[in-house]
């Protein structure tokens, strides 16, 4: 039979095995971010939480002022400042169970400190005496990753693994707005939906990769938007609202350990300073917009909440200082002592076993470092 | 005492036979990549394994060689032994700088802390009639990256031994199949205790005393027929099978070379920021006032990879590298 014989009995049809896939209204964010302080869901918050939440934040300020300060000094390479950013910072460490894993970008060193490791130890790498300070297993914080966006493929893993042993850990992997566009955020995001995997993506949308605005970086209605084309929840919230990132992250964390899967968070935030210490930040914006955001201050927020609603006094904000000051100069007097830097670590744990010929380089720098030492009589030359 | 029939079994299969091997006698070990689970993989190397230890051990991936690796990392930083397949050499780049960034170089930045044993499959080379992106000799990008070791079987027994340690291996190990020698066969039983190789050690896979063929993979069943051709020339020439790229054998290559007194280095990667480069100024490092002329290249040459039709001109066969034997200055030897 042909087809123009077949004619009239032809009835066009779906196309064979389509079926329609995840309904995406459950998985859409809101229109507008999600707003703790100041709002109505405020009074519902535990107050000792905010308490916490501000005393964090106080400290947070306080140790990118000092880490700022310590690069101006020469103390250290590169500080990329996380000024503006300290409720994302302390949240993300804050939602974390003790077995939970943390995988921080470069500009998450606070996420780090607030997690539990020592900030000399996250501050290695911006010293630069060596890559990672810190041993990753001590406190579940994977290396800072430098490769934008490279980290979020890990803690997919990761929590992959974690859910086939059977534990309920949760990784929360840490991108700003710029990593979204990396070719990695894609393949994590897709494998931890595919995977159904117990990992939790906050990108700390800070405005600008080093100088390129949000606009130029994609054409998404929102970043938290891109979760859907996943099949995961997107979630937007407002990244300078202690509580609500705190609640969002937390209600995140909680779905992906109760075999959820994976959630995608927008925390809409500013950076305050410039890319890092060797950026200038006027090139690209203006001082209007930055003081815009001054009103919006993580820590304005809290302060006001809590003052307002009486859980705050002068006596409270004092101590929170004078904390955050202890640990300021005791990050000073540590960090303004030389590192100790000892060149056979070059060769040490390239491999499990060093290779015959990185045993004939360590010998050479071995011989250089003791002639060095001789002097220029002992060198024999 | 009972001799043991051997049967004559492929590399694939030895290959296969090993994985098997490593999940039945470690439960970290995990297969993962495209098509791996229900197909077998593409070269049928994973055949039956999603079957045997269910498919989340042998594990179908979305299709992304930097997702399959950057989750591979996180596999193994929470214990795990992924070993990773890359469907073909040229399909292995996007995931790149996982590798460069990341696979290479966790053991050192942690100072030992987060060591991450991924065994990276990699079917390489040519001589398959592949078409564009299907036959690339990519081993020198991963021999110039500090970190990884760079492996490549030439028998069956090797494909065997040489994986085993590979997955056995607490360092990350970039594992290239000759996917030309995939249907090779060799009297090798499969049933039996096998050895495994250790990593880092060539073997001389033809005694010989005229001059030294080194070589690696696909190209050393070339270089052992070359080794017979010449034999009407009146040359008798050693076969040295690499087996390692990193670490590389500097002991084996330099004894070989001492004895003969001439060299040639044989591959298909491109002759120049090939491989064959760097082992040619290691050989002549350690034997200038051994060798009788200098050491020679036969390499693929400074193309991209030809259209299969054309590929014969392109990889080195026995008569390019007779006629580099025959340029090792013998009339000044002599």
């Amino acid at each position: 039979m042909t087809v123009m014989e077949q004619r009239g009995a032809y009835r066009p049809t779906p196309p064979p095995a389509w079926q329609p896939r995840t309904d995406p209204a459950p998985l859409l964010p809101d229109a507008l971010p999600y707003r703790v302080l100041g709002t109505e869901a405020a009074a519902k918050a535990d107050p000792e939480l905010l308490r916490l939440l501000h005393a964090q934040l106080v400290r947070g300020r306080r140790y990118n002022t000092q880490a700022t300060a310590l690069t101006k000094q020469g103390r250290l390479a590169v500080y990329p400042s996380s000024t503006g950013q300290e409720a994302c910072q302390v949240a993300a460490a804050l939602v974390l169970e003790e077995r939970d894993w943390l995988f921080p970008s470069y500009r998450d060193t606070l996420a780090v400190v607030a997690r539990g490791v020592d900030p000399v130890e996250a501050l290695t790498l911006l010293r630069g005496d060596w890559h990672t300070g810190y041993d990753p297993y001590a406190h579940r914080v994977a290396p800072l990753s430098t490769p934008l966006a490279t980290q979020l493929p890990h803690a997919v893993g990761l929590a992959h693994a974690a859910r086939l042993k059977g534990d309920d850990v949760v990784a929360l992997a840490l991108v700003g707005d710029g990593g979204t566009s990396e070719g990695d955020f894609h393949e994590a995001m897709n494998f931890a939906a595919v995977w159904q995997a117990p990992v939790v993506f906050l990108v700390q949308n800070n405005g600008f990769a080093i100088s390129v605005p949000l606009d130029k970086q994609t054409a998404a209605p929102s970043l938290a938007h891109k979760a859907v084309g996943y099949g995961m929840p997107g979630r937007l919230v407002d990244g300078n609202d202690a509580a609500a990132v705190h609640e969002v992250l937390g209600d995140a964390v909680r779905h992906a350990r109760a075999g959820g899967g994976p959630s995608l968070i927008e925390a809409v935030t500013y950076r305050m300073d410039a890319h890092t210490n060797a950026d200038d930040a006027t090139r690209y914006r203006g001082d209007a917009e930055v003081e815009a955001w001054r009103d919006h201050d993580p820590i304005l927020l809290l302060e006001r909440e809590l003052t307002e609603r009486g859980l705050l006094d002068e006596d409270g904000i004092r101590a929170a200082r004078d904390d955050a000051e202890a640990m300021a100069a005791d990050l000073r007097a540590r960090m303004n002592q030389d590192a100790p830097l000892d060149p056979m670590d070059l060769f040490a744990h390239v491999y499990a076993q060093p290779t015959t010929q990185l045993l004939e380089q360590e010998t050479q720098v071995q011989a250089e470092l003791d002639a060095e030492a001789a002097g220029p009589e002992g060198a024999g030359r | 005492m009972t001799t043991v029939a051997l049967k004559p079994a492929t590399m694939a299969q030895a290959l296969t036979r090993a994985l098997r091997d490593a999940m039945a006698a470690d439960p970290s070990v995990h297969v993962m990549g495209e098509d791996v689970g229900t197909l077998g993989g593409v070269f049928r190397v994973t055949d039956g394994l999603a079957k045997e230890f269910g498919e989340d051990r042998c594990t179908d991936t979305p299709l992304a060689e930097a997702g399959i690796l950057g989750t591979a990392v996180g596999m193994a930083m929470y214990g795990l032994r992924p070993v990773v397949e890359m469907q073909f050499d040229a399909f292995a780049y996007p995931a790149f700088e996982q590798l460069v960034s990341h696979v290479s170089r966790m053991r050192n930045r942690t100072r030992g802390a987060m060591p991450l044993p991924i065994t990276i499959r990699i079917p390489y080379g040519g001589g398959i009639g592949g078409v564009e992106h299907h036959s690339d000799s990519s081993e020198a990008y991963y021999m110039a990256t500090p970190g990884l070791h760079v492996v490549t079987p030439a028998t069956v027994a090797d494909a065997y031994g040489l994986l085993r340690a590979s997955i056995a291996s607490d360092d990350p190990v970039v594992f290239f199949e000759p996917k030309r020698l995939y249907w090779s066969k060799d009297s090798w039983n499969p049933e039996e205790p096998q050895t495994v190789e250790p990593i880092g050690r060539a073997v001389v896979r033809r005694a010989g005393r005229s001059a030294t063929l080194i070589t690696y993979g696909p190209s050393v069943p070339v270089c052992l027929e070359a080794a017979e051709a010449a034999r009407a020339e009146g040359w008798d020439l050693e076969v040295v099978d690499l087996r390692s790229l990193v670490p590389f054998d500097d002991e084996t290559v330099t004894a070989s070379v001492r004895r003969t007194g001439r060299a040639v280095v044989v591959h298909e990667s491109t002759g120049f920021g090939g491989p064959g480069g760097e082992i040619a100024a290691r050989v002549t490092e350690r034997c200038f006032h051994y060798l009788e002329a200098p050491v020679l290249r036969v390499a693929g040459f400074d193309i991209p990879y030809p259209p299969p039709m054309l590929e014969r001109h392109h990889l080195p066969g026995v008569d390019r590298i007779l006629d580099a034997v025959g340029r090792l200055q013998w009339e000044a030897g002599s």
